[in-house]
């Protein structure tokens, strides 16, 4: 009987060989680099991805056409990862199994950075999350980076909104259990909130990719609380406030770079009017850099960038700048690389990597007034 | 006292919501004894087609007549792909074994669910405002016009429907279908015939659902169908499979309690509330609250 | 006597392919780590279609939950490999570092294996009661909620997901655990035990009525089906070292059907075939990942509109293979003079 197990097993074993071989490897060529991209190019942040995929591309093509890095192309290949952790996971896996990338740029959401980044750290291949903000990302291993700040700041930043600008003292929180971003932000709000002798009256949670929240609403209506913090991504924001407005909650709601999308107003509408949050660049910033990359960017892509598409922007560019100086492709000699940049002049701001491989940088504030964010002022870490 | 209230009127509506569409699965159990797998993506459909519908009215000013217009496209757009799944897909298979209903009635949710994300693409849409707004307060507890709405429909179709089930010949020719296929038959009745209504019934109820569900929470995506659809399938069992009143109480219900959980106890659970029912439903008494217990023939 | 030196063969031959396949044999010899992975999915999914389909196809008796059990095994695993790895090791701490993996990986996927078959206990007796659909919706619902309760356990990951196993299974593991799970099935079936299944099957009143307890004969099936479930769950666990509660949906469960419903309900071979076939398809067409599932949905209807009983029915590879002819099956008819 086992025998006739050992034959078929072998017999399958053949036959799914020769039928796989022909789906074949694209690896990158003696005269390219190729680097890996994954992001959510569909699903509930579909604009996170592609924001950042464009600017990476803008990036890139810019770079190919001055010269390229140590006299070679730069390519990029994408996979999508429909705004899954476990798909991140695959794609990734697939990116350096199979394309043979040299480095890893994504992902914008935190948990689908934590879900990818063991895979690359256990490969040697180094990630650059262009925008992940929980501070567990980059904890993985040496050769996962980012280049945006850190939740704990941005919380810290969210509770300064409430307790400065809104001048309130008693705030609900409304936050998104099924990812590591929103669950991180809401902690560190918490404890930096209180910190300054403000109260949080309620806390009620939900989940990404839900559509229904009148009944989590109508438990923090009954708390009366003066702002409603919900550091969740823009989907489900935009629906919260629409269904809090239809409640009868009138109190501004608070916010996180999650809220970055130019879907944002499409799907909520007036509700937000009077909403802040914490970004990571503004449109309006007067610096020439700036205005260079949103006049570009818009006549390529027909949009205005957002802070998704700047942060993309800065680490397509920052692989390039420590391939360069690192005078090769190979991850190890990238990462030390990457570990030195300093003052990099980016278009989210001068950006320096520190040792826990996180950049050092102020965060902006950013009021919604009529389908516009409005800037509201600059808030820098504290002890720079 | 007015958060419990408030609680309640988002219960009854998402409530009213899941009845209408159980009401489509336990009609089409009824004839047929097939749980219909599909038909939650028949109610993902109905909401699409709201959708496409109501963005050609775009630029008319939100009104009652353009919504309703929006709703009855909707629901003869399903009530032609019921009819068309029943034909080509349960037809064929009608006297096969359990199993193989079963099976092929997830293909077509398969079919359905992915060849909606390749037609419509996987992201996300967004309903139009359809019906004008306006809000209503009462005693404390606030009642949005969708939510209204929502429950306004729902009542009127299950009206309806009833009076079409216990009134009408056809309605009639369905009980007795639903009682004994083969008799029905020797009786002169045209089973397949009356097997495609139900059907068309049943798809039409959904994609009243659907577009109700669109205006009330403006999101809608191509697998939308697969939690409604296995929720008001659980509230179908609830109220007693076969049972149309039944339904009709199931998915009160459950949507009831699905409000109340997220609301007093945690929104992580708010799947496995559905569930948790159903198994204690299945366990303690199978035919459902109002159902009668099948005796299996030998 | 045999059977040991045919076991004792198996392994060794798994060894040599499997060093091949890795290079860890011969330097240069080795397959593309995509292809190995494939491969290695293939295996899983082997033993995932085989044990339902002792379930589903020998006993009749339609579950769509596996994914659930297969979950339980996945989890448990995982939390005792990263808290008490070490100190698992730390008991063999004298024996080299393959051992000491190989142990860890056994031990943790019994315990995985056991939970998975007490859960498999536990909604065996209720549901078992129930026929058909209900029994369907019920096996649904219960996976369902295993997931949900898994999400809602921060211990390991919830909603974010679980990483951090260490890499313990590999090519030579998952087919020797592939291998064993198509021998354990084979011997149920060939049993008495076996043929109580599938009179239950074919008419479960009449067993009953001939005085088979069906209702013990049902859940210990169950049991075995989901233990099996829970040792494809480990080993998928330390293999792709990820885990999220997204990849255990009854979106999996259907998917381990249409394996079983591909190659054919009741035969074993059939379950083989069809988990190979379903995942060299799917990672064949991945560059039309969208067109993919609907094509297999189509195909799926199709399938059961016009041969419901899959590509081999109740056959077994052994009655291509002919030449031996078992005593079981009756003898070829005379031919007339």
């Amino acid at each position: 009987m086992k025998s006739n197990v050992l034959r078929a097993g072998l017999l399958i074993a053949a036959v799914a060989a020769i039928v796989l071989l022909p789906a074949g490897c694209k690896r990158g060529g003696g005269d390219e680099i190729l680097v890996g991209e994954y992001g959510s190019l569909t699903g509930t942040t579909a604009t996170f991805g592609q924001s950042t995929n464009n600017a990476i591309q803008m990036a890139f093509d810019e770079i190919n056409a001055a010269g390229g890095v140590l006299g070679k192309k730069v390519r990029v290949a994408v996979e999508d990862d429909q705004s899954k952790p476990e798909e991140a996971a695959t794609a990734v896996t697939k990116l350096i199994n199979q394309n043979h990338v040299v480095a890893m740029l994504g992902e914008v959401s935190s948990s689908r950075s934590l879900a990818a980044a063991p895979i690359c750290q256990a490969n040697g291949v180094p990630m650059i999350s262009p925008s992940s903000t929980n501070p567990r990302v980059t904890q993985v291993g040496n050769y996962i980076f980012r280049v945006c700040f850190t939740d704990p700041f941005q919380a810290e930043v969210g509770a300064r909104i409430a307790w400065e600008i809104l001048k309130v003292k008693k705030v609900a929180i409304l936050s998104d259990v099924r990812n590591d971003y929103s669950v991180g932000l809401q902690t560190f709000f918490r404890q930096h909130f209180k910190g300054y002798g403000g109260e949080i009256v309620a806390e009620q949670s939900y989940s990404e990719g839900d559509s229904d929240f009148r009944a989590q609403l109508t438990q923090i209506k009954s708390a009366n609380p003066e702002a409603i913090y919900v550091p969740g991504y823009y989907t489900e924001v935009a629906t919260i406030a629409r269904q809090s407005r239809e409640l009868g909650i009138t109190v501004p709601l608070i916010g996180g770079d999650g809220w970055d999308s130019p879907r944002l107003w499409e799907i909520g509408g007036e509700a937000l009017n009077g909403c802040h949050f914490s970004n990571h660049y503004s449109v309006d910033d007067p610096s020439p850099a700036v205005q260079k990359f949103v006049a570009d960017y818009r006549k390529r892509f027909n949009q205005v960038p957002d802070a998704l598409a700047a942060l993309g922007y800065d680490a397509a560019r920052i692989l390039a700048d420590a391939m360069k100086r690192a005078g090769s492709p190979k991850g190890d000699k990238v990462r030390d690389a990457l570990v030195q940049t300093k003052d990099f002049p980016g278009v989210t701001g001068t950006i320096t990597i520190n040792n826990e491989r996180n950049a050092v940088k102020p965060a902006v504030v950013l009021k919604i007034e009529n389908g516009k964010f409005v800037y509201v002022t600059t808030v820098k870490p504290t002890g720079t | 006292m007015t958060t419990f209230l408030q609680q309640l009127v988002n219960g009854l509506s998402l409530g009213s919501i899941y009845a209408l569409i159980a009401l489509g699965y336990t009609m089409v159990y009824g004839v047929l004894r097939l749980i219909n797998f599909a038909h939650g993506d028949v109610y993902m459909l109905g909401a699409y087609a709201g959708y496409y519908l109501s963005r050609k009215l775009k630029g008319s000013e939100p009104s009652l007549v353009g919504a309703l217009l929006v709703m009855l496209g909707a629901m003869v757009f399903c009530a032609i792909i019921g009819i068309f799944i029943e034909r080509f897909a349960y037809r064929p298979v009608r006297r096969a074994a359990r199993l193989t209903l079963l099976i092929t009635a997830i293909g077509v949710s398969l079919f359905i669910e992915n060849a909606a994300q390749l037609v419509f693409g996987p992201d996300p849409k967004f309903f139009p405002s359809l019906a004008p707004r306006a809000d209503f307060l009462v005693a404390g507890v606030r009642l949005t016009s969708e939510q209204l709405t929502v429950i306004a429909v729902s009542v009127i179709l299950m009206i309806l429907l009833r009076f079409f089930i216990l009134k009408t010949r056809t309605g009639k020719a369905m009980r007795a279908v639903s009682f004994n296929l083969d008799a029905a038959k020797l009786m002169g009745i045209s089973t397949d015939r009356i097997i495609a209504i139900t059907f068309a019934l049943g798809s039409a109820l959904a994609a009243a659902a659907g577009v109700l569900i669109g205006m009330q929470i403006p999101k809608i995506d191509p697998l939308m169908g697969i939690n409604y659809g296995l929720k008001a399938f659980v509230a179908a069992v609830l109220g007693g499979i076969g049972n149309v009143p039944g339904a009709v109480l199931g998915g009160l219900l459950i949507g009831t309690s699905e409000v109340m959980v997220v609301g007093y106890l945690s929104s992580t659970y708010r799947d496995a509330i559905a569930f948790g029912i159903l198994i204690l439903v299945l366990l303690l008494r199978p035919q459902g609250i109002l159902g009668r217990a099948q005796k299996e023939k030998v | 006597m045999k059977a040991l030196v045919r076991a004792v063969a198996l392994v060794a031959v798994l060894f040599v392919v499997s060093g091949l396949l890795t290079g860890s044999l011969i330097e240069s010899v080795s397959i593309s780590p995509y292809f190995l992975q494939v491969l290695c999915l293939a295996g899983i999914n082997i033993i995932l279609a085989v044990s339902l389909n002792l379930i589903n196809g020998f006993t009749g008796q339609f579950s769509i939950g596996h994914a659930g059990f297969m979950a339980i095994g996945a989890y448990v695993s995982s939390f005792l490999s990263i808290t008490f790895g070490d100190r698992i090791r730390g008991v063999v701490s004298f024996a080299p570092e393959a051992v000491q993996n190989s142990l860890l990986l056994l031990a943790v996927l019994a315990v995985g294996a056991l939970c998975a078959g007490a859960a498999g206990f536990l909604v065996g007796v209720p549901s078992l009661r129930l026929r058909g659909d209900y029994l369907a919706i019920v096996t649904l619902g219960f996976g369902e909620i295993i997931r949900v309760f898994i999400v809602n356990i921060d211990a390991v990951g919830g909603a974010r997901g679980l990483g951090g196993m260490p890499k313990l299974a590999n090519f030579f593991w998952i087919y020797l655990f592939a291998a064993g799970t198509v021998a354990v099935v084979t011997r149920i079936v060939g049993s008495s035990f076996g043929r109580t299944l599938i009179a239950i099957r074919e008419d479960e009143i009449a067993a009953e009525a001939m005085g088979v307890n069906t209702t013990r004969a049902k859940v210990l099936s169950f049991v075995v089906s989901s233990a099996m479930a829970g040792v494809a769950g480990g080993l998928f666990a330390h293999y792709l070292i990820y885990l999220h509660p997204n990849s255990f949906t009854f979106i999996r469960s259907f998917e381990i059907i249409i394996m079983i419903v591909i190659g054919g309900l009741g035969s074993i071979t059939g379950s083989v075939l069809g988990a190979v076939l379903y995942i060299t398809l799917t990672e064949g067409l991945r560059q039309f990942a969208q067109y993919r599932m609907v094509a297999f949905s189509l195909l799926l209807v199709i399938l059961m509109i016009v041969r419901p009983q899959g590509i081999l029915g109740h056959r077994e590879l052994r009655h291509f293979l002919g030449k031996r002819r078992r005593a079981s099956e009756p003898p070829p008819p005379a031919v007339a003079a």
